[in-house]
């Protein structure tokens, strides 16, 4: 087969391999529209198809997300998402932007995790867990945020220019809003960042109906993902 | 000034000890602050050094790094234990994360009630043994190299290094079906810098007691109970 064509079927569009809801992929593919690379996402619907993925050796540690891009099958959500970021020079300029980088999206990552598993709740538990998503993004996380934007004066968290770090924060913002409205209430600053980050052309593609992005959880995907996964 | 790099965390493993390793795996001297009193934390809190009023924290090249992923990253790539390529990086962190998430079930393990002890122990042997371990002893049949990426010693080792150690402390046995892990785990604990680690009187913390969860949970004010992964 000739070079170029072999090359250009290589460099194919990642396929993601999910659920048909966001849980823990959503923030690839946010990551992917933002750098404006298209994908593909394969749909797990029935246990079969994940039997099919687990016999043909396809996920390292029997897990999904996971996502073929560049020959590998990449699994890991950290590990997809550090992957692209650095492919797509959204990973900062040395290492210690990469560490600030790092330190923001762990932070926005645990803010994610307490809202990912909301559904999974009684309603007296997601009552709870409705006021620690709450308390943590007022109290823990949004103040840091803030502060970064303030201290440094620029549009972005880090090295003035759009990373990661930036798209992980818009997607948690979002995600804040859905539960609690007026969280953005007491930070004019990210009140900017989120009008300024959701007009740049790949996001604001993104955030329009017909795009790549799911909705919120709701009872048929907590039914599939038990199906899939022989949950009780 | 390039000084030692300072871990402020308990004086046990917790989510510090990985940092332990990676130091002591590169030959880095550091120093350590331990967190004994709740007025000491809320020092570190008010004076602003814990970024989401959390440890780990490491004073290393000028940053208070928090997080304990972001900590582990700068230290791989600051000596050469990341990889020489992307795709080198992507292998790492793949297999970095699953030796992550085995660690985290025994991680909570001191903090769970009696009962619930019962059913962790057993999910981190079946976990290790059914999960994890299998996907590493594959990695390493198959392409037959010493270290588990790019032929050369990284993180990702470091780390699985770890794991080995921690779960062999629940099982003693538990790489009984694992020929490859057993060579690998004979080949590391061989490496100077690693023996000098494993040997009494390093900086390697011991199993935690009850005298350690105490400490935690005073100085975090940390008295709810902790769910087994089950």
């Amino acid at each position: 087969m000739p070079k170029a064509i072999r090359s250009s079927l290589m460099a194919g569009k990642p396929k993601l391999y999910y659920f048909n809801g966001r849980g823990r992929m959503e923030s690839v593919r946010w990551l992917l529209a933002a750098a404006g690379i298209e994908f593909v996402e394969e749909f797990l619907e029935t246990r079969e198809q994940y039997e099919k993925l687990l016999q043909d050796g396809a996920l390292l540690f029997q897990q999904v997300p996971m996502v073929e891009i560049d020959g590998m099958k990449m699994v890991q959500t950290r590990a997809i998402l550090g992957y692209i970021a650095a492919k797509h020079n959204l990973y900062g300029k040395n290492l210690k932007e990469r560490a600030l980088i790092d330190m923001y999206v762990e932070g926005t990552r645990d803010l994610m995790d307490l809202i990912r598993v909301h559904h999974k709740f009684s309603p007296e538990e997601q009552e709870k867990n409705l006021a620690l998503i709450n308390e943590r993004a007022t109290a823990r996380y949004f103040p840091v945020y803030e502060k970064v934007l303030k201290d440094h004066g620029t549009e972005f968290l880090v090295g003035n220019q759009l990373t990661w770090a930036d798209v992980q924060l818009i997607e948690a913002i979002l995600m804040v809003e859905e539960k609690v409205s007026t969280i953005l209430s007491k930070f004019p600053l990210l009140q900017d960042f989120k009008t300024r980050i959701c007009n740049i052309p790949t996001i604001k593609k993104f955030l329009q109906p017909g795009s790549q992005r799911k909705p919120p959880p709701d009872e048929s995907y907590v039914v599939t993902a038990n199906r899939v996964f022989n949950r009780k | 000034m390039a000084g030692k790099p300072k871990l402020y965390y308990f004086d046990g493993r917790g989510k510090m000890e990985s940092v332990r390793w990676l130091l002591a795996a590169a030959g880095v001297e550091f120093e350590e602050e331990l967190l004994e009193t709740r007025e000491q934390y809320e020092k570190l809190l008010q004076d602003g050094a814990l970024m989401f009023q959390q440890v780990p924290m490491v004073e290393i090249d000028g940053m208070k790094l928090v997080q304990t992923r972001a900590i582990l990253n700068y230290l791989a790539a600051t000596h050469n234990l990341y990889g020489r390529d992307l795709k080198e990086r992507a292998l790492i962190d793949m297999y970095v994360e699953g030796t992550t998430d085995l660690m985290q079930l025994i991680l909570m393990f001191p903090f769970l009630s009696a009962e619930d002890k019962e059913k962790q122990h057993a999910l981190i042997v079946q976990k290790a043994t059914n999960r994890y371990f299998p996907a590493y002893e594959k990695v390493l049949r198959d392409h037959g190299q010493d270290y588990l990426v790019g032929n050369q010693f990284s993180w990702a080792d470091i780390h699985l290094f770890e794991a080995i150690l921690m779960v062999e402390e629940k099982k003693c046995d538990v790489l009984s079906e694992f020929p490859q892990l057993q060579m690998f785990k004979a080949r590391i604990s061989n490496m100077p810098r690693i023996k000098k680690f494993l040997e009494p009187g390093s900086q390697r913390k011991p199993i935690p007691d009850d005298k350690y969860v105490e400490t935690v949970r005073r100085v975090l004010q940390m008295y709810y109970n902790v769910k087994a992964s089950v």
